[in-house]
């Protein structure tokens, strides 16, 4: 029975590591920039882990198969303990994980401590039962007032948003159901909810945030690579969460350029 | 369960053991520190009861530390206002019966003393109860005093008197959901009032139980727990009001 | 109540008092343990149910027809709530703790017998309401057994929200007062009733996972009451505590002011103790088995009571890490992500301790002793992805995924199991007077060995490569498709383990009435519950009182006459 229960535990253990190692399933192309130092500190976590993972399995198999009651082993070690071992095994543990938590901090600042650069690309990002809206401020440069008792979902667009007509700022504000953004620069979204909270999660960009309904929660990140990348719902918010997706788009700045002004010809 | 040997010493009974007289003379079957716990004596009993209600109010106070923190956390929270794109607070202190809360207090505290006497007449009665048939020995007319009855009463009064407070607000326009702060005015007071009517609940019991002619023993242990109990309400009574009227 | 308590009182006669409204500690452990043995099934089948549906969307089942999107989520709702409260909180605590803690400190019951069977009635209560919200107008809800707001507090949030939720918020509630009233017992038991000899520090690990379980509940649950009570209040009489301004498909809802945050915030400070309630007794039998099986002392003993408590004390102040991408400042999330890193020292110092248990050890693999092992191996495989999403930078990819469900299906939804599978096979023989059938125990040990790890290791695969939690399917999102087919391997592994707990279920049953006839100590163990009759008389010890002369753990001591010295035996030389 030790042997076979070492054999499934060690089986086991090299199974999930294969698995790990050889990147079956793993994370998505990243194309920001928090990308690099976010998936330099994950690999970091994971190799430290991963061993003391299969250290652990390894040692827990080996141990139930070597000190296995049979009629050669000696006797039990009669052992209350060791002090020694505890405080030494007790510090270097705290060591690793406290340690590896500030060498990922820096990360977290940079992401979230600060707030958008003055030229950051601003949309805003709209999330209701079950879809996401985006809007752009316009030549004015402002975010018009949007009022819940004018929203009506059904209509789409302006309609869904319940933009104010009767407010100026409002009149050239655009809005899309695909967020389109220029490569290289940095991105700030302002995150809005109507009815339940949502997540605006894009998995390509290392980029994850609640949207929460009576708050309206700025955050920044920058795409560094042009293309199509899916926007899913990560915060469960009703039967339609499943489908609740969009599409972010990055493009070069001349695109984005022509594709924005188009849209604010249409407002006029 | 106890066994018994024919051949204990009886030690003579004492009634200045504890403060004032109010732990029963030790008569055997466990020492005041770590009785048999097969067959809890009197004194086990109380102790047991006593530290079971010490449990018991850690989870009521933790309750209160909740509503006090989402009433704080609520006061300071500042919400997005679509119709003027900017954050705003929108707390308005409601306007408090005060007076009808302070006289309120009054009688919530006087309650208290009512109870305690109850408390401590109880202790008195069950420490003099073995020595009670000694001819000339009296316990006088404090024994008929009705204290447990006028506590009943008086937290009757308490909980009418919230109830014309909760009134004087309705006929104000603050109902439960006007507003945040009349919201957490009536969640603290009501959450309250349903703890005190509980306590009521077990003064009752032990009324009940002087009727129908429970040993005195048990009657004490649970008007002595009740009393704890009835005291914390009072101070948890004075931690609300302070706070609905100073952390506005 | 209280006063009426004599343990001079004869055993009950007649079926109701007997076994119906008992105040023997035993019957009422033998109560939780079979309330969250149906639990345990109901959330199994509900969450084959998901599985299937997950891989299968359009498939039609039989009686149930076809899954619609609000009815997975309903399940998953359900699913979680029943396994987290009714098996978890309730088989470990109230079932072993129960029947074992009065014995293994030597009193003839708990402080409260009267309390005691209140609390598993009021139990029993909740649970019942619980499951009526399946079959109310609107059935079950769908906000998950989190029941963030406002999906929760908005009756038009979505089907299952309205009476279905009021239900659901009504059954934790109630079960916030059972536990409590448990929680209570507990602890002036383990304080006030432990016989002479038996000092804190010479109590069974059981004992202390029991206490430090039941401090964190009475801490804990009055906070979900209270998040229950503003809960219900926004829902029906228009408070606004968590419903900010909003709309709910164009319609105003009617409230202003109120912050989601709030909800979150009141929840987890009581969910996150809350999962330490559900490991701890886990880690308690984890260590008495080892011990017993290995014949060998707990390897450090202090060291695993300060752990448990570094755990316990921690565990309320890591609450925050729930809710890094929540729209919380960022700075409150790097305080809050300091302390979830520290708590995992104590756990990985339980698990150092539990290997040099076994390290020149004499080790016996009867079943018990095989679902010990398990737990270490599922316990270290599900709390190591705990410092990935401990990090909020590394929580930003992985949040709400299915890394999640990964990390905590691990050590909940397999480790504690094991926990509660080897108590079961360990103690089986003390309450019941016979032995459980190793052979079947073996097939079911491996089964449900490989099996879990087959279900929930590729979760983390899956979390990686950005599936997102609770979605009942994966067909709408291109980056999604290529992980169906690890999906379908997951549900074809989960529908074989639900089947092998069959085996376990026949083998309980069956050993009840036709096991072999157990001795009184068929383990040769030292705690004190092995010293009584099979099964305990009423009063737990035949009219006698033990007398502790060693500590829990006292096996192959040299110079004793067997390998194992009991609790109550004369004193040996190097006692502990």
């Amino acid at each position: 029975m030790g042997l076979v229960l070492l054999c499934v535990i060690w089986l086991i253990t090299f199974a999930s590591t294969y698995f790990f190692i050889a990147k079956t399933w793993w994370f998505p192309h990243g194309a920001s920039a928090s990308t690099a130092a976010l998936d330099h500190q994950f690999a970091v976590t994971f190799i430290l882990m991963g061993v003391i993972f299969v250290a652990a399995q390894l040692a827990l198999g080996y141990f139930v198969f070597r000190y296995r009651d049979q009629p050669s082993a000696a006797r039990a070690d009669y052992s209350h303990g060791h002090l020694g071992l505890e405080l030494v095994w007790t510090i270097l543990t705290a060591i690793l994980f406290i340690g590896l938590n500030l060498m990922g901090s820096p990360i977290w600042a940079a992401e979230r401590f600060r707030p958008a650069v003055d030229d950051a690309t601003r949309v805003e990002v709209t999330a209701m039962q079950f879809a996401w809206y985006f809007r752009y401020p316009g030549p004015d440069g402002k975010f018009g007032i949007a009022k819940p008792e004018l929203e009506d979902p059904s209509a789409g667009g302006e309609a869904a948003l319940g933009l104010d007509p009767a407010d100026p700022a409002s009149k050239d504000d655009v809005v899309t159901g695909i967020m389109e953004v220029p490569v290289g620069r940095e991105v700030e979204v302002i995150l809005r909810a109507h009815d339940v909270i949502h997540s605006f999660f894009v998995p390509a960009m290392r980029f994850k945030q609640d949207a929460v309904p009576g708050l309206a929660i700025h955050m920044h990140f920058t795409p560094t690579e042009t293309g199509d990348f899916e926007i899913a719902c990560a915060e469960l918010c009703g039967l339609g969460h499943y489908k609740m997706h969009g599409m972010l788009k990055v493009v070069s700045q001349d695109d984005f350029d022509k594709w924005l002004a188009a849209r604010e010809a249409e407002k006029q | 369960m106890a066994s018994f040997t024919p051949t204990i010493p009886a030690p003579r009974p004492t009634t200045s053991r504890g403060k004032r007289g109010d732990l029963p003379p030790v008569l055997g079957g466990g020492d005041g520190g770590r009785p048999d716990p097969g067959s809890p004596d009197y004194g086990a009993r109380l102790r047991r009861a006593r530290l079971g209600l010490a449990v018991a109010l850690t989870p009521i106070g933790m309750l209160f530390v909740a509503f006090t923190s989402a009433y704080i956390v609520r006061q300071g929270l500042p919400t997005f206002d679509p119709s003027t794109n900017t954050v705003v607070h929108d707390w308005i202190p409601v306007r408090l019966p005060t007076l009808l809360f302070l006289v309120n207090t009054c009688v919530l505290l006087l309650s208290s003393v009512t109870i305690e006497c109850a408390r401590r007449q109880l202790a008195r009665q069950v420490a003099l109860e073995p020595v009670q048939s000694i001819p000339g020995i009296s316990l006088g007319t404090e024994r008929k005093f009705p204290w447990l009855a006028l506590t009943i009463i008086l937290g009757l009064c308490f909980l009418a008197g919230q109830w014309l407070a909760w009134s004087d607000l309705a006929a104000r326009g603050f109902y439960v959901a006007t507003g945040p702060s009349s919201s957490f005015v009536y969640l603290l007071t009501g959450a309250h009032a349903v703890h005190l009517l509980g306590g009521i609940v077990a003064l009752l019991a032990a009324g009940v139980s002087v009727v129908l002619n429970r040993p005195l023993a048990s009657r004490r242990i649970v008007v002595d727990v009740t009393a704890w109990y009835w005291h914390f309400m009072a101070l948890l009574w004075i931690y609300i009001l302070a706070l609905l009227e100073f952390a506005r | 109540m209280v006063a009426q308590e004599s343990h001079q009182h004869s055993a009950p006669q007649g079926f109701i008092r007997k076994w119906v409204f008992s105040l023997d500690h035993k019957v009422i452990g033998l109560q939780y343990y079979f309330l969250a043995l149906t639990a345990v099934f109901v959330g199994m089948f509900l969450s084959l149910l998901m599985r299937i549906h997950l891989i299968w969307p359009t498939a039609v089942l039989p009686l149930l027809g076809q899954i619609k999107p609000e009815t997975y989520l309903s399940l998953v709702t359900m699913h979680g709530t029943i396994m987290v409260f009714f098996v978890l909180t309730t088989a470990p605590q109230g079932g072993f703790g129960n029947y074992f803690l009065p014995i293994q400190i030597g009193a003839p019951d708990m402080a409260f017998p009267v309390l005691n069977m209140l609390s598993f009635w009021t139990t029993f209560v909740a649970y019942v309401v619980m499951l009526a919200a399946f079959f109310v107008v609107g059935g079950a809800p769908l906000h998950g057994w989190t029941g963030y707001a406002p999906l929760s507090a908005l009756q038009s949030a979505g089907p299952g929200e309205g009476l279905g939720a009021d239900l659901w918020i009504t059954s934790i509630a109630i079960f916030c007062i059972a536990s409590l009233m448990g929680a209570l017992n507990f602890i002036t038991t383990t304080l006030d009733m432990r016989a002479k000899g038996m000092s804190m520090m010479r109590m069974p690990l059981t004992c202390w996972s029991w206490f430090i379980t039941a401090i964190l509940g009475l801490l804990a649950f009055g906070v979900l009451l209270s998040a229950g009570i503003l809960l219900l209040m926004d829902r029906n009489i228009g408070t606004s505590f968590f419903l900010p301004l909003g709309t709910i498909n164009g319609q105003l809802t009617g409230h202003k002011g109120g912050s989601p945050l709030l909800w979150q915030h009141l929840f987890w400070f009581f969910g996150h103790p809350e999962v330490y309630i559900a490991i701890l007794p886990g880690m308690g039998v984890a260590s008495q088995v080892l011990s017993t099986f290995s014949r060998k002392p707990i390897f450090g003993y202090k060291a695993m009571v300060y752990a448990m408590l570094s755990i316990g004390l921690l565990g309320f102040m890591v609450w925050g890490h729930h809710m890094f991408m929540s729209g919380m400042s960022p700075y409150t999330a790097f305080a809050f992500s300091i302390m979830t890193m520290a708590i995992g020292v104590p756990s990985a110092i339980k698990t150092f301790n539990w290997l040099g248990t076994l390290h020149k050890a004499r080790i016996r693999f009867q079943s018990p002793m095989l679902f010990a092992i398990g737990f270490v191996s599922l316990f270290v495989s599900g709390g190591l992805s705990g410092p990935f999403l401990a990090q909020p930078a590394l929580d930003i990819p992985l949040h709400d995924t299915a890394f999640v469900p990964g990390h905590f299906h691990l050590i909940m939804g397999v480790a504690a199991i094991f926990g509660i599978f080897a108590a079961t096979y360990y103690w089986f023989p003390k309450m019941f007077g016979r032995m459980m059938n190793e052979k079947l125990a073996r097939v079911h040990f491996f089964l449900t060995l490989i099996g879990t790890y087959s279900v929930f290791m590729p979760m983390h695969y899956l979390g990686l490569a950005g599936q997102p939690r609770r979605y009942s399917q994966l067909t709408e999102l291109a980056y999604l498709h290529p992980l169906i087919g690890l999906n379908t391997f997951m549900t074809y592994a989960a529908i074989i383990t639900v089947a092998a707990q069959l085996i376990f279920l026949f083998n309980l049953f069956w050993s009840m009435f036709k096991g072999p006839k157990a001795s009184d100590n068929p383990w040769e163990a030292t705690t004190l519950e092995w010293t009584t009759a099979t099964p305990p008389p009423h009063d737990n010890f035949g009219g006698r009182t033990p007398v502790v002369n060693n500590g829990p753990y006292e096996y192959s001591v040299p110079g004793a006459p067997r390998d194992y010295v009991m609790q109550s035996d004369p004193a040996t030389v190097t006692a502990h």
